[in-house]
């Protein structure tokens, strides 16, 4: 009841606050000079979300880059040796490696699934296509946590002659195998990519959202034009439609990557990183919160960043490209 | 998002115009039908399991598959029990309930009005750095938001509100920041010109275009930014793990699964009670979810 009390509070006073704030702001530039009004205006209204971005994430993220050339408690500088740890430790490595299996995994069977429902759910009847759009969008408001619970009880392992009360064993069994405690296999990483799927799950509903809109949004006529030239559907699909939606497609592939790169819940309420499944958000929360060592957790995370670099470049080329157009 | 708008009449026109032509001979059809049907059945599977393994009792779930009940659905309802729910609730989920909502609501609420400030401004004022301002916002569009944690960790305890719920505010206000104010420009921006300029050449200072018009118009825009935020803050495991000692929903959950590996009947009732008010969310207000996430990236 406190707290509930306590978050009520916190709203009126949140937004209140920042009412007011702007009212006061606003009302001080006022009774500046005309010139001065207009200069600062523009400055009142982007302030205080930059001054958040700033103090809360841009400046840690700055700080976070200086830290990971310290020890575990930030006290003594190290150089590079975090960095050589990193690419050298069997135990990086391998997190390192995973994650590229992450990076090449999801995205990518995340876009071509989401495709393949837009295209063929767009031909049924309007009520039946929005139901299995809703179904297959529906993970996506799920937390991670709670997805990988419920894909825990799918993979889940009773001793043989049991019966098998895990899906996935049940038809492995069914199928005449032995039952396997799947998340602890690490030959071929099966476990790793059985948790890629729990991200697919997830990710393949906006995917398919996104390129559903975009699809609907080729023109008809350029379909027309090639269907009189000819083309078979599927030409048309990858000659004329493909083209058309490439951009959508990069932003997906591009956010979902984003999207993996951060994501540590999955494995966390799984594997805990165990078996071999650690990848680099789960060496990061690792680092931070088990191990306590701040200058590797800093390390991690740059690593991360610095993978992010060319989709932040991309990012900002679209833009720019965006804004020429317009 | 007037893109998106227009998205929606053209949905509207490719139901029912485009269509016939395009609906292959019936063969292909059933094909069709058939691998939509297996893909949905696999999608929902997950749940569905989920669902019917938290109704039953213990004893039952670790004896036989949860789709056995489909065989003996009259057994399956004699034996229907809310225990898992109950017990699962006693063992901290209740009072994490609450703190999901003193963690979401707040997170989702006050960035709003600065992010829609700050995309106005972005919009419709000329003004030196405005470029520039704007990329970085673009830029930390994609940062992985651990990027700050170490530092951030630090300065709250220098600040004294480690642990606190203001700490994990301030956190999702800021890390939620960046697409805000990114989807509100987008839209904002979009708004026709004359409307504003109209407004202008009545004599209203920006404050008040901002107030009178451009917050009623930009409903649509809140709408989608609110339920990304909020979907997003409640089901958040990892900031929560990290700036709060109250424990939300996704934090008992993750407790429990360590604390009852097997006792599956527990664990998916723990699941179902994290999923309910986000499945609420997304199933009441789907459309404006979509949208909003149809403006942020279908543009040109």
């Amino acid at each position: 009841m406190q707290t509930l009390l306590f978050g009520f509070g916190a709203i009126v006073a949140g937004v209140g606050g920042i009412v007011v704030l702007y009212w006061v702001l606003n009302k001080v530039v006022e009774q500046l000079p005309a010139k001065w009004e207009e200069r600062l205006k523009p400055y009142v209204f982007i302030g205080p979300p930059l001054l958040l971005l700033g103090v809360f994430l841009l400046w840690p993220a700055v700080r976070t880059v200086y830290l990971s050339f310290f020890d575990a408690r930030a006290a003594n500088f190290v150089a590079l040796d975090n960095y050589v740890r990193m690419f050298t430790t069997p135990r990086y490595v391998e997190s390192l490696v995973n994650s590229l299996i992450w990076i090449l995994i999801v995205p990518a069977l995340s876009v071509a699934l989401g495709l393949f429902v837009a295209v063929l759910s767009d031909r049924l009847k309007a009520t039946a296509e929005k139901l299995v759009k809703s179904i297959i969008f529906m993970p996506m408001a799920i937390a991670l946590v709670a997805a990988g619970t419920t894909f825990l009880f799918i993979y889940a392992w009773a001793p043989p002659g049991a019966d098998q009360y895990g899906m996935l064993n049940a038809i492995w069994t069914g199928l005449g195998g032995e039952p396997q405690r799947w998340l602890s296999i690490d030959a071929a990483r099966i476990n790793t990519i059985l948790l890629t799927l729990v991200l697919v799950w997830m990710q393949a509903g906006f995917a398919m959202v996104l390129l559903s809109a975009a699809i609907k949004n080729v023109p008809e006529d350029t379909l027309e034009a090639a269907r009189v030239d000819g083309a078979t559907e599927v030409q048309i699909f990858f000659r004329v439609v493909v083209p058309q939606i490439a951009t959508t497609i990069m932003v997906l592939l591009t956010t979902i990557t984003i999207f993996v790169l951060k994501t540590f819940d999955v494995v966390w309420v799984t594997t805990g990183g165990r078996f071999g499944t650690e990848f680099l958000p789960v060496t990061f929360f690792r680092e931070l919160v088990v191990v306590r060592d701040q200058g590797m957790a800093a390390t991690v995370i740059v690593v991360i960043l610095v993978a992010t670099i060319p989709i932040m470049v991309y990012n900002v080329k679209q833009y720019r490209k965006q804004e020429a157009m317009a | 998002m007037s893109a998106t708008t227009a998205t929606d009449v053209g949905q509207d026109e490719a139901l029912e115009g485009g269509k016939p032509e395009r609906v292959p001979r019936s063969k292909g059809r059933i094909l069709i039908n058939a691998l939509l049907l297996a893909l949905c059945l696999f999608w929902l599977v997950p749940v569905i399991g989920l669902l019917i393994s938290s109704f039953r009792p213990r004893d039952d779930v670790l004896s036989t598959g949860w789709w056995t009940v489909f065989a003996n659905p009259l057994e399956f309802t004699q034996r229907v029990t809310i225990e898992n729910y109950v017990e699962v609730l006693e063992a901290g989920m209740g009072p994490a309930i609450i703190n999901s909502f003193v963690i979401a609501v707040p997170s989702t609420v006050i960035p709003i009005l600065a992010a829609a400030f700050a995309a106005y401004a972005f919009s419709w004022m000329r003004f030196p750095g405005r470029e520039v301002l704007f990329i970085v916002v673009i830029m930390l569009l994609v940062v992985p938001l651990q990027v700050a944690f170490v530092p951030l960790l630090r300065m709250f305890v220098g600040m004294g509100i480690q642990g606190t719920f203001l700490s994990i505010w301030l956190a999702h206000a800021t890390f939620g920041m960046p697409l805000a104010v990114y989807l509100l420009r987008n839209y904002i921006g979009s708004l026709p010109r004359e409307v504003i300029e109209s407004a202008k050449v009545d004599g209203a200072s920006h404050f008040q275009v901002f107030w009178r018009l451009i917050l009623p118009l930009s409903v649509p825009a809140l709408a989608a930014f609110v339920i990304f935020q909020f979907l997003w803050t409640w089901n958040d495991f990892l900031v929560a793990t990290i700036f709060l000692r109250p424990r939300p929903l996704t934090v008992e959950l993750v407790q429990l699964v360590s604390a009852f590996g097997a006792e599956w009947h527990l664990l998916m009732a723990g699941a179902f009670v994290t999923m309910v008010v986000p499945l609420i969310v997304f199933f009441t207000m789907q459309r404006f979810f979509v949208r909003g996430m149809t403006a942020g990236s279908v543009k040109g």
